[in-house]
């Protein structure tokens, strides 16, 4: 598979490590009264789609930029590649 | 029809006229005591011990595709007991004792081979922590067996004992280890539970499950509705697709798990051997190809092939610990799509559904558990409580802390 990065383009998928879906950005508030149930479901629970999937790859082998990469699970397809920062951002993750 | 010597002889002698399929092809009923979903290795032992040894017969497997077409025609054909931790070591021990037994079980030559599995380790502490798995492998009633670098030097001449960054130190032995005919066991699994009458049903997929104040009375499928006073879920591989069209969400990954063989070449390898540096193992089958396989590719996938750079790593591995390989042909590879948990471990549970049960997350070593798989979930079906060597692989094991991680990498499910 070819990731086209959106800093240094088209890179091998070697380069990269993968994490898994891009909903672990969404990190549960530990300070809810339900956050214990929350990060359980954050540490195990995956959708596990058959299909387009988000995903967290981070390029070890490069500029170690976290990637948001939508990909199909059935055909090997990359829709889109962002940075897991703008992502994050976009979600008021970070400041 | 049982199958003998002599039924070949009288066979052979009247034209071979007289053989029958070996399973019906019947129509699904309106209602079962047990519909099983998923006609894979697990699914049809399922049903074999549902009916054999626990008396349940009035049950349907429903199978997507063909039988043999998933992962039980996909694998290395490897069995073995050599795991560690209590939750896991015993059940793995059972399923070994049922493959020693299960070709007079079935009536049917699956071609089980207890031609040994050799770990080989590389280091000091390497072997220290072999040497403590195989304590643990002996304290569940396995067989285990160290064997030093001079003894492998003997028996195993091929291997690059002085290579310089991974040397052979030596290796852990389970003799009762060894292949079995993969689709073999698919084929006499699905006789034997026929002859007991299960009704197994090809080309019937299903697409929904019956759920009314949470429980479930049965099943929504290609090939109409199916009542069912249990629904037995079997489909490792696909399985947080096929629950979540019972709205659940599972601690599982699909991942795919390449396997390659080469050409056909005189009797080489007595055993399996495993590289212990790396991930690589390698057996010879009786057709005489080399049949090895390594990690899986590491990402979610539901696609049955997988990529180069993990074929490059595996052909790394091969040359790592036997550089001979080097001189055979590839003759074809191919993937398939598994369950990978969240520690590494499988599940065989109720779920919260009344009526729905659930079997899957088998990571890459479903095969050589198919029979204690298909016996302890047809004693949970049959009784409503675990068998007492499945009672930790519990679904809601990691809510309560009771992980089965053999090899301590955390809620990641690429590096089980």
């Amino acid at each position: 598979m070819i990731i086209n990065h959106p800093l240094l383009g088209p890179r091998d998928s070697a380069e990269f490590t993968y994490l898994g879906d891009a909903r672990l950005i969404d990190r549960p508030d530990w300070q809810s009264d339900t956050a214990t149930a929350e990060f359980h479901d954050y540490g195990y629970l995956r959708d596990n789609p058959a299909g387009n999937h988000r995903e967290l790859w981070f390029h070890e082998g490069g500029d170690r930029s976290w990637l948001v990469v939508t990909r199909n699970t059935v055909t090997h397809e990359i829709k889109s590649v962002e940075l897991a920062r703008d992502v994050a951002r976009a979600q008021g993750r970070s400041k | 029809m049982n199958y003998s010597a002599f039924k070949i002889l009288t066979q052979g002698l009247t034209g071979n006229k007289g053989w029958k399929p070996a399973w019906r092809d019947p129509k699904p009923k309106d209602s079962y005591d047990v519909v099983i979903v998923g006609g894979g290795g697990h699914g049809l032992s399922t049903a074999h011990y549902l009916a054999k040894t626990y008396g349940i017969t009035n049950v349907a497997v429903l199978e997507k595709g063909w039988l043999g077409s998933g992962n039980i025609g996909r694998n290395t054909t490897i069995i073995r007991s050599n795991y560690m931790l209590p939750g896991n070591e015993p059940f793995y021990e059972l399923s070994l004792k049922l493959w020693e037994g299960l070709e007079q079980d079935f009536n049917y030559n699956a071609m089980v081979s207890q031609r040994s599995i050799l770990n080989l380790f590389h280091s000091d502490p390497q072997r220290d922590a072999f040497v403590r798995r195989a304590n643990a492998m002996m304290l569940a009633g396995a067989d285990a067996e160290l064997a030093d670098q001079q003894q492998l030097r003997r028996e195993l001449p091929f291997l690059d004992f002085d290579n310089a960054r991974f040397p052979i130190k030596g290796g852990l032995y389970q003799r009762r280890g060894g292949t079995v005919r993969h689709d073999a066991v698919a084929w006499g699994y699905a006789r034997g539970a026929d002859s007991h009458g299960v009704d197994i049903i090809q080309n019937c997929e299903v697409t929904g499950f019956e759920i009314e104040n949470g429980v479930c009375i049965g099943v929504r499928s290609s090939k109409g509705s199916i009542r069912a006073k249990k629904v037995a879920v079997c489909v490792a591989g696909s399985s947080s697709r096929v629950m979540s069209l019972a709205g659940m969400r599972l601690p599982i990954e699909s991942h795919v798990l390449q396997a390659f063989v080469t050409e056909g070449l005189k009797p080489t390898l007595p055993g399996v051997i495993t590289f212990g540096a790396g991930h690589f193992y390698v057996s010879q089958s009786d057709k005489g190809g080399l049949v090895f396989g390594g990690d899986i590719d590491g990402y979610n996938t539901y696609a049955q092939r997988g990529n180069l750079p993990v074929v490059e790593d595996v052909a790394e591995g091969g040359m790592a610990i036997m550089p001979m390989i080097g001189r055979t042909r590839l003759l074809r590879s191919w993937g398939g799509v598994m369950d990978m948990s969240m520690d590494g471990s499988p599940f065989i549970d109720k779920t919260h559904i009344e009526g729905l049960y659930f079997n899957g997350g088998w990571c890459y070593g479903g095969f050589k558990a198919t029979p204690a798989s298909g016996y302890c979930y047809a004693h949970l079906l049959a009784n409503d409580t675990p068998h007492p060597v499945a009672t930790e692989m519990r679904l809601d094991r990691f809510k309560r802390g009771h992980i089965i991680d053999e090899k301590g990498q955390g809620n990641q499910p690429n590096l089980h």
